[in-house]
């Protein structure tokens, strides 16, 4: 009976300790929920006015986004996010989510910009787990080699030379890490491709969903 | 308890009984996010505050919680202190929460903790505990920033890069550039790096112990003999 009593009173204390520590986590969930949420926006709001400067749009670009279907051109198992920038009331262009599958220690994530007329704006990395002081000469804060892309289009350089230089390409590598920038001018090329076949239908989904959002609102033409 | 205890407590946590370069714990985290000062400091106090948390917490409750069931409970106290700091950070070090990543929520797998919190705070009261956290985060978290400015010195050339992470926008030309255009060793950035520099840290710690114990013994017997040359 008193062994009973025991394993009883244990149990409650067990159960009051669980108590009181999930109430700690979830008042302190409710007090910082909104102050994280805004970090996270403003973090990934900074990086893509890294890529498109916040004079070259003017819409929320973080609202204005389609969701796009998994492809591997893109190196998204999953639907992926597409922003969307406009200028007075036209697309001028849209940044996608990349993932290069190939880096040296597992994949590469970033984000490649694309002006309306085909144009890279931009290319960023996200995340990676490339060798420090080798592979990630490709961040901002090491090296300016991702500027590089800037201004490069599907056919400038031509297909042939959108490799690094020792496969015979433009793209310069890095000392001592040819594997990573391989990696990320291969996925950079695959993301042209992509919108290059994909630009009229990813438009087309963009101005169906402002139609059923808001069946007044004229329809977004892409800048000519 | 008298003030000799709280210096004898101190001593401990610092030096005598670390955390990290006696009691080896805690090596994980130790060493993957040394790789430089700043790094180093940010999970040194994010330990640091979890310590003092647990071990008050812990000392409170100690004659409330029956021994078949203390582990579970100070296992429950870490885990929530440790997402509560983790919470924190993210809504107001975001971006020294997104360098650590992984870490700070794995302070909670931190053995040093549940090790002070079963050795020491369920054996004392209140401020001995706080004391004793205080104490051996400390002396966790000067080893991670020694670690990481050997680390940082030799692997980019450089002293606090990255402070504002920490500090805010005012700290961001703090970095000492030792050598400009520096190359960079890779070696020390590395995972090889960190156990080079903390097995060297623990041998120059064992060093000064040595040295320490001999001129005691130097000193006992030179009194020894003074007394017996009086007598």
């Amino acid at each position: 009976m008193n062994n009973k009593r025991y394993i009883l009173v244990s149990g409650l204390i067990l159960g009051l300790f669980a108590i009181l520590g999930t109430a700690l986590v979830g008042i302190t969930h409710q007090a910082t929920i909104e102050k994280i949420a805004d970090n996270e926006r403003l973090a990934l709001l900074r990086k893509l006015n890294q890529i498109l400067p916040s004079d070259k749009y003017d819409n929320d670009l973080l609202h204005t986004t389609i969701s796009i279907e998994a492809d591997n051109r893109l190196g998204q198992k999953k639907k992926s996010t597409l922003y969307i920038a406009k200028q007075q009331n036209k697309i001028s262009a849209m940044i996608f989510s990349v993932i290069a599958p190939k880096g040296y220690s597992g994949e590469i994530k970033m984000l490649v910009g694309i002006n309306i007329d085909g144009t890279l704006a931009g290319v960023r990395i996200v995340s990676h787990k490339e060798t420090p002081g080798l592979g990630d000469a490709m961040e901002t804060e090491k090296s300016d080699w991702v500027f590089g892309f800037n201004g490069k289009s599907l056919h400038a350089p031509a297909e042939k030379d959108w490799k690094v230089k020792r496969d015979g390409g433009v793209f310069d590598q890095f000392t001592g890490a040819t594997i990573t920038p391989r990696a990320v001018v291969q996925a950079v090329h695959l993301c042209l491709v992509y919108f290059d076949r994909h630009k009229k239908q990813l438009v087309d989904q963009f101005n169906k969903q402002i139609r059923q959002s808001s069946p007044d609102n004229n329809l977004t033409e892409p800048a000519k | 308890m008298s003030n000799n205890n709280y210096n004898e407590i101190s001593k401990n946590g610092l030096w005598n009984n670390n955390v990290a370069l006696v009691q080896l714990l805690g090596l994980c985290p130790l060493l993957a996010v040394t790789g430089t000062v700043v790094n180093g400091l940010g999970l040194g106090l994010a330990t640091l505050l979890t310590l003092v948390l647990s071990n008050a917490v812990v000392s409170v409750i100690r004659h409330w919680v029956r021994p078949e069931i203390r582990v579970p409970v100070f296992v429950m106290i870490i885990a929530s202190v440790v997402t509560t700091i983790e919470l924190a950070m993210n809504a107001w070090l975001y971006e020294l929460y997104t360098v650590l990543g992984i870490f700070i929520p794995l302070i909670v797998t931190n053995c040093g903790i549940l090790a002070r919190a079963e050795a020491f705070a369920s054996k004392n009261s209140l401020i001995p505990s706080v004391i004793d956290g205080l104490m051996m985060g400390l002396g966790f978290s000067l080893v991670l920033v020694t670690l990481g400015a050997i680390r940082e010195i030799l692997g980019y050339g450089t002293l606090f890069s990255n402070a504002h992470l920490m500090f805010g926008e005012i700290a961001r030309n703090w970095t000492w550039v030792f050598v400009e255009d520096y190359s960079g060793f890779l070696l020390a950035i590395l995972p090889p790096g960190a156990f080079i520099g903390m097995g060297l840290i623990i041998a120059l710690k064992n060093v000064i112990d040595k040295r320490n114990k001999k001129k005691q013994t130097l000193s006992a017997t030179q009194a020894t003999t003074t007394s017996e040359v009086t007598v």
